[in-house]
Protein backbone atom coordinates (compact mmCIF):
# COMPACT_ATOMS: atom_id res chain seq x y z
CA UNK A 1 0.00 0.00 0.00
CA UNK A 2 1.43 3.25 -0.83
CA UNK A 3 2.44 5.08 2.25
CA UNK A 4 0.73 8.50 2.09
CA UNK A 5 2.74 10.95 4.44
CA UNK A 6 -0.51 12.34 5.83
CA UNK A 7 -1.71 9.37 7.40
CA UNK A 8 1.37 8.18 9.00
CA UNK A 9 1.84 11.82 10.15
CA UNK A 10 -1.97 11.50 11.20
CA UNK A 11 -1.69 7.79 12.47
CA UNK A 12 1.45 8.66 15.04
CA UNK A 13 0.69 12.02 16.05
CA UNK A 14 -2.27 11.67 16.92
CA UNK A 15 -1.35 8.26 18.02
CA UNK A 16 1.15 9.68 20.54
CA UNK A 17 -1.02 12.70 21.33
CA UNK A 18 -4.30 9.67 22.59
CA UNK A 19 -1.46 8.30 24.58
CA UNK A 20 -0.53 11.31 26.50
CA UNK A 21 -4.32 11.65 27.16
CA UNK A 22 -5.30 8.28 28.21
CA UNK A 23 -1.91 8.31 30.34
CA UNK A 24 -2.73 11.81 31.79
CA UNK A 25 -6.35 10.65 32.59
CA UNK A 26 -5.66 7.41 34.08
CA UNK A 27 -2.47 9.25 36.72
CA UNK A 28 -4.80 11.93 37.52
CA UNK A 29 -8.02 8.88 38.26
CA UNK A 30 -4.39 7.45 40.77
CA UNK A 31 -3.68 10.81 42.39
CA UNK A 32 -0.43 10.99 41.39
CA UNK A 33 -0.19 13.95 38.89
CA UNK A 34 1.41 17.36 40.33
CA UNK A 35 -1.35 19.97 39.99
CA UNK A 36 1.19 22.50 38.51
CA UNK A 37 -0.73 25.02 36.23
CA UNK A 38 2.82 25.15 33.94
CA UNK A 39 2.69 21.23 34.01
CA UNK A 40 -0.91 20.77 32.94
CA UNK A 41 -0.22 23.50 30.01
CA UNK A 42 2.40 21.61 28.73
CA UNK A 43 1.47 18.32 29.00
CA UNK A 44 -2.25 18.44 27.79
CA UNK A 45 -0.61 21.22 25.30
CA UNK A 46 1.31 18.85 23.23
CA UNK A 47 -1.00 15.92 24.09
CA UNK A 48 -3.89 17.99 22.17
CA UNK A 49 -1.89 19.55 19.87
CA UNK A 50 -0.35 16.08 18.16
CA UNK A 51 -3.88 15.18 18.17
CA UNK A 52 -5.09 18.41 16.62
CA UNK A 53 -2.24 18.36 13.67
CA UNK A 54 -2.68 14.92 13.00
CA UNK A 55 -6.52 15.46 12.37
CA UNK A 56 -5.72 18.12 10.29
CA UNK A 57 -3.19 16.03 8.65
CA UNK A 58 -5.24 12.79 7.81
CA UNK A 59 -7.70 16.07 5.92
CA UNK A 60 -5.02 17.33 4.18
CA UNK A 61 -5.30 13.62 1.79
CA UNK A 62 -9.34 14.14 1.22
CA UNK A 63 -10.04 15.00 -2.06
CA UNK A 64 -12.97 17.46 -0.33
CA UNK A 65 -11.72 18.79 3.02
CA UNK A 66 -14.65 21.05 3.11
CA UNK A 67 -17.28 18.10 2.85
CA UNK A 68 -15.48 16.51 5.92
CA UNK A 69 -18.93 17.01 8.37
CA UNK A 70 -20.13 14.65 6.12
CA UNK A 71 -18.17 11.61 7.72
CA UNK A 72 -19.91 11.81 11.09
CA UNK A 73 -23.12 10.39 9.69
CA UNK A 74 -22.14 6.49 8.79
CA UNK A 75 -20.85 5.84 12.57
CA UNK A 76 -23.14 3.09 12.35
CA UNK A 77 -21.10 1.13 10.05
CA UNK A 78 -17.82 2.70 8.87
CA UNK A 79 -15.29 2.76 11.34
CA UNK A 80 -13.71 6.08 9.80
CA UNK A 81 -16.97 7.38 10.59
CA UNK A 82 -16.57 6.09 14.63
CA UNK A 83 -12.77 7.51 14.59
CA UNK A 84 -14.21 11.07 13.44
CA UNK A 85 -17.10 11.02 16.20
CA UNK A 86 -14.69 9.41 18.57
CA UNK A 87 -11.92 12.18 17.98
CA UNK A 88 -14.57 15.11 18.34
CA UNK A 89 -16.53 13.44 21.61
CA UNK A 90 -13.03 13.68 22.89
CA UNK A 91 -12.30 16.94 22.81
CA UNK A 92 -15.14 17.86 25.40
CA UNK A 93 -13.99 16.23 28.47
CA UNK A 94 -10.38 16.89 27.12
CA UNK A 95 -10.84 20.51 27.23
CA UNK A 96 -12.74 20.40 30.54
CA UNK A 97 -10.07 18.78 31.87
CA UNK A 98 -7.09 21.28 30.36
CA UNK A 99 -10.02 23.82 32.31
CA UNK A 100 -9.46 22.27 35.46
CA UNK A 101 -6.09 21.89 36.16
CA UNK A 102 -4.52 24.70 33.89
CA UNK A 103 -7.33 27.07 34.55
CA UNK A 104 -8.22 25.99 38.46
CA UNK A 105 -4.73 24.15 39.25
CA UNK A 106 -7.21 21.53 40.11
CA UNK A 107 -6.58 17.93 38.95
CA UNK A 108 -9.07 16.31 41.42
CA UNK A 109 -12.93 16.47 42.00
CA UNK A 110 -14.71 17.21 38.72
CA UNK A 111 -11.67 17.70 36.48
CA UNK A 112 -10.61 14.48 38.00
CA UNK A 113 -13.44 12.35 36.19
CA UNK A 114 -13.52 14.55 33.02
CA UNK A 115 -9.51 13.44 32.58
CA UNK A 116 -11.02 10.09 33.15
CA UNK A 117 -13.65 10.14 30.46
CA UNK A 118 -11.27 11.63 27.86
CA UNK A 119 -8.87 8.80 28.70
CA UNK A 120 -11.69 6.30 28.04
CA UNK A 121 -12.71 8.30 24.48
CA UNK A 122 -8.89 8.40 23.33
CA UNK A 123 -8.84 4.67 23.86
CA UNK A 124 -11.58 4.37 21.65
CA UNK A 125 -10.99 6.38 19.46
CA UNK A 126 -6.95 4.92 18.52
CA UNK A 127 -9.00 1.33 18.72
CA UNK A 128 -11.52 3.21 15.88
CA UNK A 129 -8.07 3.70 14.06
CA UNK A 130 -7.02 0.30 14.27
CA UNK A 131 -10.40 -1.20 13.39
CA UNK A 132 -10.02 0.64 10.19
CA UNK A 133 -6.96 -1.21 8.92
CA UNK A 134 -8.09 -4.81 10.77
CA UNK A 135 -11.25 -4.60 8.69
CA UNK A 136 -9.69 -4.58 5.02
CA UNK A 137 -10.26 -7.75 4.13
CA UNK A 138 -8.04 -7.35 0.99
CA UNK A 139 -5.21 -6.46 2.88
CA UNK A 140 -3.70 -9.53 4.37
CA UNK A 141 -1.05 -7.62 6.84
CA UNK A 142 -3.70 -5.34 8.15
CA UNK A 143 -6.74 -7.71 8.57
CA UNK A 144 -5.33 -9.63 11.41
CA UNK A 145 -5.35 -9.92 15.30
CA UNK A 146 -2.13 -8.45 15.66
CA UNK A 147 -2.98 -4.59 14.30
CA UNK A 148 -5.54 -2.86 16.81
CA UNK A 149 -3.05 -4.33 19.67
CA UNK A 150 -0.56 -2.54 17.52
CA UNK A 151 -1.97 0.93 17.70
CA UNK A 152 -3.00 1.03 20.94
CA UNK A 153 0.32 0.02 22.29
CA UNK A 154 2.37 1.85 20.16
CA UNK A 155 0.35 4.63 21.35
CA UNK A 156 0.62 4.26 25.01
CA UNK A 157 4.30 3.88 24.61
CA UNK A 158 5.12 6.48 22.45
CA UNK A 159 2.56 8.91 24.70
CA UNK A 160 4.52 7.43 28.11
CA UNK A 161 7.66 8.29 26.01
CA UNK A 162 6.51 11.93 26.21
CA UNK A 163 5.11 11.95 29.82
CA UNK A 164 8.25 11.07 31.21
CA UNK A 165 10.21 13.73 29.05
CA UNK A 166 7.55 16.27 30.10
CA UNK A 167 7.90 15.34 33.87
CA UNK A 168 11.41 15.63 34.41
CA UNK A 169 11.31 18.89 31.87
CA UNK A 170 9.42 20.28 35.06
CA UNK A 171 11.57 18.78 37.30
CA UNK A 172 9.08 16.09 38.45
CA UNK A 173 11.49 13.77 38.91
CA UNK A 174 9.20 10.70 40.31
CA UNK A 175 10.30 6.63 40.16
CA UNK A 176 6.91 5.91 38.83
CA UNK A 177 7.11 7.93 35.25
CA UNK A 178 10.09 5.35 33.62
CA UNK A 179 8.14 2.48 35.18
CA UNK A 180 5.41 3.26 33.01
CA UNK A 181 7.58 3.89 29.98
CA UNK A 182 8.93 0.35 30.60
CA UNK A 183 5.69 -1.21 31.48
CA UNK A 184 4.10 -0.05 28.18
CA UNK A 185 7.05 -0.97 25.99
CA UNK A 186 7.14 -4.72 26.60
CA UNK A 187 3.78 -5.26 25.46
CA UNK A 188 4.51 -2.93 22.50
CA UNK A 189 7.88 -4.79 21.67
CA UNK A 190 6.12 -7.93 22.00
CA UNK A 191 2.80 -7.26 19.82
CA UNK A 192 5.32 -5.60 17.34
CA UNK A 193 7.63 -8.62 17.01
CA UNK A 194 4.86 -10.61 16.63
CA UNK A 195 3.40 -8.61 14.04
CA UNK A 196 6.41 -8.96 12.13
CA UNK A 197 6.36 -12.39 12.50
CA UNK A 198 2.88 -12.83 11.47
CA UNK A 199 3.29 -11.02 8.29
CA UNK A 200 6.60 -12.76 7.62
CA UNK A 201 5.33 -16.42 7.67
CA UNK A 202 1.60 -16.29 6.77
CA UNK A 203 -0.13 -15.53 3.20
CA UNK A 204 -3.04 -14.33 2.12
CA UNK A 205 -5.46 -16.87 1.31
CA UNK A 206 -5.97 -15.55 -2.10
CA UNK A 207 -3.75 -16.52 -4.87
CA UNK A 208 -3.87 -15.50 -8.87
CA UNK A 209 -5.63 -18.39 -9.38
CA UNK A 210 -8.44 -17.27 -6.90
CA UNK A 211 -9.03 -14.01 -8.56
CA UNK A 212 -9.15 -15.14 -12.05
CA UNK A 213 -10.98 -18.23 -11.42
CA UNK A 214 -8.99 -20.48 -13.89
CA UNK A 215 -6.39 -22.33 -11.23
CA UNK A 216 -7.84 -25.76 -12.64
CA UNK A 217 -6.31 -25.07 -15.47
CA UNK A 218 -2.80 -24.36 -14.03
CA UNK A 219 -1.14 -22.09 -12.90
CA UNK A 220 -1.78 -18.00 -13.40
CA UNK A 221 0.40 -15.38 -14.96
CA UNK A 222 -0.93 -11.86 -16.36
CA UNK A 223 0.68 -12.14 -19.94
CA UNK A 224 -0.47 -8.41 -20.37
CA UNK A 225 -1.61 -5.62 -18.03
CA UNK A 226 -5.06 -3.67 -19.18
CA UNK A 227 -2.97 -0.35 -18.92
CA UNK A 228 0.42 0.77 -20.89
CA UNK A 229 1.03 3.03 -17.62
CA UNK A 230 0.72 3.25 -13.91
CA UNK A 231 -2.95 3.64 -12.90
CA UNK A 232 -4.79 4.58 -9.69
CA UNK A 233 -5.18 1.45 -8.23
CA UNK A 234 -1.31 0.48 -9.22
CA UNK A 235 -0.25 3.29 -7.45
CA UNK A 236 -2.29 3.12 -4.28
CA UNK A 237 -2.22 -0.36 -3.90
CA UNK A 238 0.20 -1.75 -5.64
CA UNK A 239 2.93 0.08 -3.45
CA UNK A 240 6.52 -2.56 -3.69
CA UNK A 241 9.52 -2.18 -1.07
CA UNK A 242 12.01 -4.77 -1.87
CA UNK A 243 12.37 -6.91 0.68
CA UNK A 244 16.65 -6.22 1.71
CA UNK A 245 15.29 -2.49 2.42
CA UNK A 246 11.84 -4.03 4.41
CA UNK A 247 14.33 -5.62 6.62
CA UNK A 248 16.71 -3.15 6.80
CA UNK A 249 13.99 -0.47 8.38
CA UNK A 250 12.78 -3.05 10.38
CA UNK A 251 16.12 -3.16 12.25
CA UNK A 252 16.51 0.90 12.29
CA UNK A 253 12.31 0.58 13.83
CA UNK A 254 13.61 -2.06 16.29
CA UNK A 255 16.52 0.42 17.04
CA UNK A 256 14.94 3.52 17.28
CA UNK A 257 11.31 2.65 18.65
CA UNK A 258 12.35 0.25 21.32
CA UNK A 259 16.33 -0.46 21.95
CA UNK A 260 17.57 3.52 22.54
CA UNK A 261 14.30 4.63 24.21
CA UNK A 262 14.77 2.03 27.00
CA UNK A 263 18.64 2.76 27.46
CA UNK A 264 18.08 6.14 27.55
CA UNK A 265 14.77 5.83 30.01
CA UNK A 266 16.72 3.87 32.58
CA UNK A 267 19.71 6.34 31.71
CA UNK A 268 17.10 8.89 32.89
CA UNK A 269 15.88 7.16 35.92
CA UNK A 270 19.42 6.57 37.07
CA UNK A 271 20.35 10.36 37.10
CA UNK A 272 19.14 13.71 38.26
CA UNK A 273 18.24 16.82 36.91
CA UNK A 274 19.44 18.15 33.40
CA UNK A 275 21.06 14.75 32.28
CA UNK A 276 17.64 12.85 33.18
CA UNK A 277 15.57 15.91 31.42
CA UNK A 278 17.62 15.46 28.44
CA UNK A 279 17.58 11.58 28.04
CA UNK A 280 14.23 11.35 28.62
CA UNK A 281 13.87 13.51 25.23
CA UNK A 282 15.79 12.15 23.40
CA UNK A 283 14.04 8.87 24.60
CA UNK A 284 10.93 10.61 23.18
CA UNK A 285 12.68 11.83 20.42
CA UNK A 286 14.02 8.65 19.49
CA UNK A 287 10.59 6.71 20.11
CA UNK A 288 8.79 9.00 17.93
CA UNK A 289 11.20 8.47 14.77
CA UNK A 290 11.02 4.76 15.71
CA UNK A 291 6.74 4.92 14.90
CA UNK A 292 7.49 6.74 12.02
CA UNK A 293 9.56 4.02 10.80
CA UNK A 294 7.09 1.86 12.31
CA UNK A 295 4.27 3.55 10.42
CA UNK A 296 5.56 3.98 7.25
CA UNK A 297 6.93 0.00 6.92
CA UNK A 298 2.83 -0.76 7.92
CA UNK A 299 1.52 0.56 4.39
CA UNK A 300 5.08 -0.18 2.48
CA UNK A 301 4.68 -3.94 3.66
CA UNK A 302 1.14 -4.26 3.04
CA UNK A 303 0.17 -6.04 0.06
CA UNK A 304 -3.09 -5.84 -1.51
CA UNK A 305 -4.84 -8.71 -3.16
CA UNK A 306 -5.81 -6.45 -6.30
CA UNK A 307 -1.80 -6.85 -7.00
CA UNK A 308 -2.66 -10.31 -8.86
CA UNK A 309 -4.67 -8.93 -11.38
CA UNK A 310 -1.64 -6.72 -12.05
CA UNK A 311 1.10 -9.27 -11.44
CA UNK A 312 1.85 -10.23 -8.40
CA UNK A 313 2.11 -13.67 -7.08
CA UNK A 314 1.52 -13.31 -3.28
CA UNK A 315 0.39 -10.87 -0.96
CA UNK B 1 -26.34 5.63 4.17
CA UNK B 2 -23.38 3.05 4.15
CA UNK B 3 -25.27 -0.07 5.81
CA UNK B 4 -26.34 -2.28 3.53
CA UNK B 5 -30.15 -2.50 2.40
CA UNK B 6 -31.43 -4.46 5.29
CA UNK B 7 -34.03 -6.26 3.37
CA UNK B 8 -32.63 -6.35 -0.23
CA UNK B 9 -34.93 -6.87 -2.84
CA UNK B 10 -34.87 -10.62 -4.98
CA UNK B 11 -33.23 -8.14 -8.37
CA UNK B 12 -29.56 -8.44 -8.69
CA UNK B 13 -28.69 -6.74 -12.04
CA UNK B 14 -25.30 -7.69 -13.23
CA UNK B 15 -22.88 -9.43 -15.71
CA UNK B 16 -21.97 -12.69 -17.10
CA UNK B 17 -18.45 -12.52 -18.55
CA UNK B 18 -17.76 -15.56 -20.93
CA UNK B 19 -14.16 -16.09 -20.81
CA UNK B 20 -14.43 -18.52 -23.39
CA UNK B 21 -15.77 -16.41 -25.67
CA UNK B 22 -13.80 -12.96 -24.44
CA UNK B 23 -10.99 -12.01 -27.13
CA UNK B 24 -9.60 -8.96 -25.47
CA UNK B 25 -10.91 -6.75 -28.21
CA UNK B 26 -10.94 -3.99 -25.01
CA UNK B 27 -14.13 -2.74 -26.83
CA UNK B 28 -16.08 -3.08 -23.99
CA UNK B 29 -13.85 -1.19 -22.28
CA UNK B 30 -13.73 1.42 -25.07
CA UNK B 31 -17.16 1.71 -25.34
CA UNK B 32 -17.38 2.27 -21.47
CA UNK B 33 -14.98 4.85 -21.60
CA UNK B 34 -16.89 6.52 -24.38
CA UNK B 35 -20.49 6.29 -23.24
CA UNK B 36 -19.46 7.29 -19.31
CA UNK B 37 -17.30 10.06 -20.20
CA UNK B 38 -21.03 11.59 -20.82
CA UNK B 39 -23.09 9.83 -18.39
CA UNK B 40 -24.03 10.18 -15.05
CA UNK B 41 -20.32 9.62 -14.02
CA UNK B 42 -18.88 12.20 -16.14
CA UNK B 43 -16.67 13.72 -17.30
CA UNK B 44 -13.93 10.60 -16.52
CA UNK B 45 -11.04 12.55 -17.08
CA UNK B 46 -7.46 11.57 -18.92
CA UNK B 47 -4.17 13.07 -17.80
CA UNK B 48 -1.45 13.32 -19.93
CA UNK B 49 -3.61 11.45 -22.62
CA UNK B 50 -1.21 12.45 -25.78
CA UNK B 51 2.00 12.87 -23.82
CA UNK B 52 4.57 10.38 -22.41
CA UNK B 53 2.40 8.85 -19.25
CA UNK B 54 -0.83 9.02 -20.61
CA UNK B 55 -2.92 7.98 -17.47
CA UNK B 56 -6.84 7.68 -16.94
CA UNK B 57 -9.86 6.60 -15.17
CA UNK B 58 -11.64 3.80 -16.35
CA UNK B 59 -14.27 0.93 -14.77
CA UNK B 60 -13.71 -1.55 -16.81
CA UNK B 61 -10.29 -3.25 -17.67
CA UNK B 62 -9.30 -5.86 -19.91
CA UNK B 63 -6.55 -8.10 -19.01
CA UNK B 64 -4.80 -10.99 -20.31
CA UNK B 65 -3.96 -14.27 -18.37
CA UNK B 66 -1.75 -17.13 -19.50
CA UNK B 67 -2.67 -20.64 -17.60
CA UNK B 68 -0.97 -23.65 -17.31
CA UNK B 69 2.17 -24.82 -19.18
CA UNK B 70 2.90 -26.13 -22.62
CA UNK B 71 0.08 -27.59 -25.00
CA UNK B 72 -2.55 -27.64 -21.66
CA UNK B 73 -1.57 -23.78 -21.06
CA UNK B 74 -4.28 -21.36 -22.22
CA UNK B 75 -3.91 -17.56 -22.91
CA UNK B 76 -7.38 -16.07 -21.52
CA UNK B 77 -8.77 -13.00 -22.02
CA UNK B 78 -9.82 -11.55 -18.84
CA UNK B 79 -12.65 -8.07 -18.26
CA UNK B 80 -12.93 -6.52 -14.94
CA UNK B 81 -14.95 -4.27 -13.95
CA UNK B 82 -16.96 -3.59 -10.74
CA UNK B 83 -18.80 -6.96 -9.35
CA UNK B 84 -21.85 -5.27 -7.86
CA UNK B 85 -20.89 -7.26 -4.59
CA UNK B 86 -23.71 -8.15 -2.12
CA UNK B 87 -21.35 -7.61 0.68
CA UNK B 88 -19.78 -5.18 -0.58
CA UNK B 89 -17.38 -3.75 1.75
CA UNK B 90 -16.50 -0.56 -0.04
CA UNK B 91 -20.15 0.78 0.51
CA UNK B 92 -19.92 0.12 4.50
CA UNK B 93 -16.39 1.57 5.21
CA UNK B 94 -17.92 4.48 3.44
CA UNK B 95 -17.59 7.21 6.27
CA UNK B 96 -20.32 10.03 4.31
CA UNK B 97 -23.23 7.92 2.59
CA UNK B 98 -21.82 8.56 -0.73
CA UNK B 99 -21.00 4.76 -1.22
CA UNK B 100 -24.62 2.69 -1.57
CA UNK B 101 -26.11 -0.24 -2.67
CA UNK B 102 -29.65 0.06 -4.06
CA UNK B 103 -32.37 -1.70 -2.54
CA UNK B 104 -34.12 -2.27 -5.73
CA UNK B 105 -31.03 -3.66 -8.08
CA UNK B 106 -28.60 -4.25 -6.20
CA UNK B 107 -26.46 -1.67 -8.27
CA UNK B 108 -23.50 -0.27 -6.00
CA UNK B 109 -23.19 3.26 -7.13
CA UNK B 110 -21.26 6.71 -5.47
CA UNK B 111 -22.93 9.81 -4.61
CA UNK B 112 -20.26 12.03 -6.14
CA UNK B 113 -22.15 15.06 -3.97
CA UNK B 114 -21.01 13.14 -0.94
CA UNK B 115 -17.96 11.72 -1.43
CA UNK B 116 -15.38 13.63 0.36
CA UNK B 117 -12.37 11.20 -1.51
CA UNK B 118 -10.91 9.37 1.17
CA UNK B 119 -10.01 6.64 -0.93
CA UNK B 120 -10.98 3.90 1.74
CA UNK B 121 -13.88 2.25 -0.11
CA UNK B 122 -11.41 1.49 -2.79
CA UNK B 123 -8.73 0.15 -0.11
CA UNK B 124 -12.10 -2.26 0.86
CA UNK B 125 -12.58 -3.81 -2.69
CA UNK B 126 -10.73 -6.56 -3.86
CA UNK B 127 -10.73 -6.14 -7.32
CA UNK B 128 -9.61 -2.90 -7.65
CA UNK B 129 -12.86 -1.60 -9.35
CA UNK B 130 -12.80 1.59 -8.05
CA UNK B 131 -11.14 4.76 -9.65
CA UNK B 132 -9.96 8.10 -8.09
CA UNK B 133 -10.78 11.17 -9.96
CA UNK B 134 -8.37 13.92 -8.67
CA UNK B 135 -9.84 16.58 -10.86
CA UNK B 136 -12.99 16.27 -9.40
CA UNK B 137 -11.80 14.76 -5.83
CA UNK B 138 -14.14 11.89 -5.56
CA UNK B 139 -14.11 8.32 -6.83
CA UNK B 140 -15.77 6.82 -9.43
CA UNK B 141 -16.45 3.57 -10.67
CA UNK B 142 -19.09 1.21 -12.80
CA UNK B 143 -22.64 2.21 -12.32
CA UNK B 144 -23.91 -0.95 -14.66
CA UNK B 145 -25.17 1.95 -17.05
CA UNK B 146 -27.55 3.17 -14.91
CA UNK B 147 -28.22 5.68 -17.53
CA UNK B 148 -29.09 3.34 -20.25
CA UNK B 149 -30.73 0.29 -18.81
CA UNK B 150 -33.90 2.20 -16.97
CA UNK B 151 -33.53 4.90 -20.06
CA UNK B 152 -36.98 5.28 -22.18
CA UNK B 153 -35.35 7.80 -24.55
CA UNK B 154 -33.33 4.72 -25.92
CA UNK B 155 -34.58 2.10 -27.62
CA UNK B 156 -35.39 -1.16 -25.54
CA UNK B 157 -32.45 -3.33 -27.53
CA UNK B 158 -30.23 -0.39 -26.47
CA UNK B 159 -30.85 -0.81 -22.85
CA UNK B 160 -28.30 -2.68 -21.90
CA UNK B 161 -24.79 -1.80 -20.93
CA UNK B 162 -22.56 0.10 -23.12
CA UNK B 163 -19.51 -2.88 -22.87
CA UNK B 164 -22.57 -5.76 -23.47
CA UNK B 165 -24.02 -3.47 -26.17
CA UNK B 166 -20.33 -3.34 -27.82
CA UNK B 167 -19.13 -7.03 -27.10
CA UNK B 168 -18.41 -8.32 -30.96
CA UNK B 169 -18.62 -11.96 -29.55
CA UNK B 170 -21.62 -12.06 -26.89
CA UNK B 171 -19.04 -12.64 -23.94
CA UNK B 172 -21.03 -10.62 -21.97
CA UNK B 173 -24.56 -11.09 -20.88
CA UNK B 174 -26.46 -8.88 -18.55
CA UNK B 175 -29.19 -9.36 -16.92
CA UNK B 176 -31.01 -10.39 -12.98
CA UNK B 177 -28.97 -12.80 -11.61
CA UNK B 178 -31.56 -12.91 -8.51
CA UNK B 179 -33.53 -14.31 -10.68
CA UNK B 180 -32.81 -17.92 -11.28
CA UNK B 181 -34.95 -18.46 -14.17
CA UNK B 182 -33.21 -15.32 -16.04
CA UNK B 183 -31.49 -16.61 -18.92
CA UNK B 184 -28.34 -15.12 -17.22
CA UNK B 185 -28.80 -17.27 -14.26
CA UNK B 186 -29.43 -20.30 -16.34
CA UNK B 187 -26.29 -19.90 -18.44
CA UNK B 188 -24.06 -19.22 -15.09
CA UNK B 189 -25.82 -22.90 -14.05
CA UNK B 190 -24.93 -24.55 -17.26
CA UNK B 191 -21.76 -23.40 -17.79
CA UNK B 192 -20.47 -23.55 -14.61
CA UNK B 193 -20.09 -19.92 -14.02
CA UNK B 194 -18.48 -19.10 -10.75
CA UNK B 195 -17.37 -15.92 -8.46
CA UNK B 196 -13.67 -14.05 -8.30
CA UNK B 197 -11.84 -13.79 -4.82
CA UNK B 198 -15.12 -16.54 -3.32
CA UNK B 199 -13.08 -16.21 -0.54
CA UNK B 200 -13.11 -13.07 0.22
CA UNK B 201 -16.63 -13.51 0.86
CA UNK B 202 -17.99 -10.30 -0.57
CA UNK B 203 -20.70 -12.61 -2.56
CA UNK B 204 -19.93 -10.82 -6.15
CA UNK B 205 -23.25 -10.64 -8.57
CA UNK B 206 -20.73 -10.46 -11.82
CA UNK B 207 -19.74 -14.11 -13.14
CA UNK B 208 -17.42 -15.54 -14.87
CA UNK B 209 -17.85 -18.46 -17.24
CA UNK B 210 -14.93 -20.22 -17.59
CA UNK B 211 -12.89 -21.45 -20.92
CA UNK B 212 -14.15 -24.55 -21.92
CA UNK B 213 -11.79 -27.54 -22.39
CA UNK B 214 -10.05 -27.98 -25.80
CA UNK B 215 -11.10 -30.67 -28.12
CA UNK B 216 -9.32 -33.47 -27.01
CA UNK B 217 -9.79 -32.95 -23.34
CA UNK B 218 -13.78 -32.30 -23.93
CA UNK B 219 -13.48 -35.43 -26.01
CA UNK B 220 -11.73 -37.58 -22.90
CA UNK B 221 -13.78 -35.66 -20.32
CA UNK B 222 -16.63 -37.91 -19.32
CA UNK B 223 -20.02 -36.32 -18.54
CA UNK B 224 -19.16 -33.28 -20.03
CA UNK B 225 -22.04 -31.77 -21.55
CA UNK B 226 -20.21 -29.01 -23.31
CA UNK B 227 -19.22 -29.78 -26.80
CA UNK B 228 -16.13 -27.77 -27.83
CA UNK B 229 -16.40 -24.60 -29.79
CA UNK B 230 -20.36 -24.14 -29.63
CA UNK B 231 -22.97 -22.64 -27.55
CA UNK B 232 -24.43 -25.00 -25.02
CA UNK B 233 -27.57 -26.31 -26.54
CA UNK B 234 -29.78 -24.49 -24.20
CA UNK B 235 -32.77 -26.82 -22.56
CA UNK B 236 -37.02 -25.80 -22.60
CA UNK B 237 -36.93 -22.34 -23.41
CA UNK B 238 -34.27 -22.79 -26.32
CA UNK B 239 -36.11 -20.26 -28.63
CA UNK B 240 -36.11 -17.73 -25.51
CA UNK B 241 -32.42 -18.13 -25.08
CA UNK B 242 -31.35 -17.95 -29.02
CA UNK B 243 -33.67 -14.86 -29.06
CA UNK B 244 -32.10 -13.16 -26.05
CA UNK B 245 -28.74 -14.28 -28.03
CA UNK B 246 -29.86 -12.33 -31.52
CA UNK B 247 -30.77 -9.83 -29.46
CA UNK B 248 -27.73 -9.26 -27.73
CA UNK B 249 -25.47 -9.94 -30.29
CA UNK B 250 -26.97 -7.27 -32.34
Amino acid sequence: MHPAYSVIFFTTASGMGYGLLILLGVLAQADMLPASRSLGLVSLGIALTAVTFGLLSSMRHLGHPERVLRAYTQWRSSWLSREGVLATMTYVPAGLFAAGWIGFGDVGGIWRFCGLAAAVLAGFTVYSTGMIYATLRPIHAWCNRWVVPTYLSLALFTGALWLHAILLLFGHDTAQAPLVVLLTLLPALYIKWRYWRFIGRTRAASTPETATGLGPIGKVRLLDPPRTQTTYVTREMGYRIARKHAAKLRRHGYVFLFALPFVLTVVAAETASWTAACAAAAAALSGSVGVVVERWLFFAEAKHVVTFYHGAQAA
Amino acid sequence: MTSLPRDPGPKKLGLVIDLDTCVGCHACALSCKEWNAGGVAAPLPDWDPYGADPEGVWFNRVHAFEAGDGADGRTVHFPRSCLHCDEPACVTVCPTGASYKRQEDGIVLVDEDLCIGCKLCSWACPYGAREYDHDAGVMKKCTLCIDRIYNTNLPEVERVPACVAACPTSARHFGDLGDPESPVARLVAERGGYDLMPEMDYRPVNKYLPPRLKRDDAASATGSAASPGTEPEPEGDGRFLRWLNATLSR
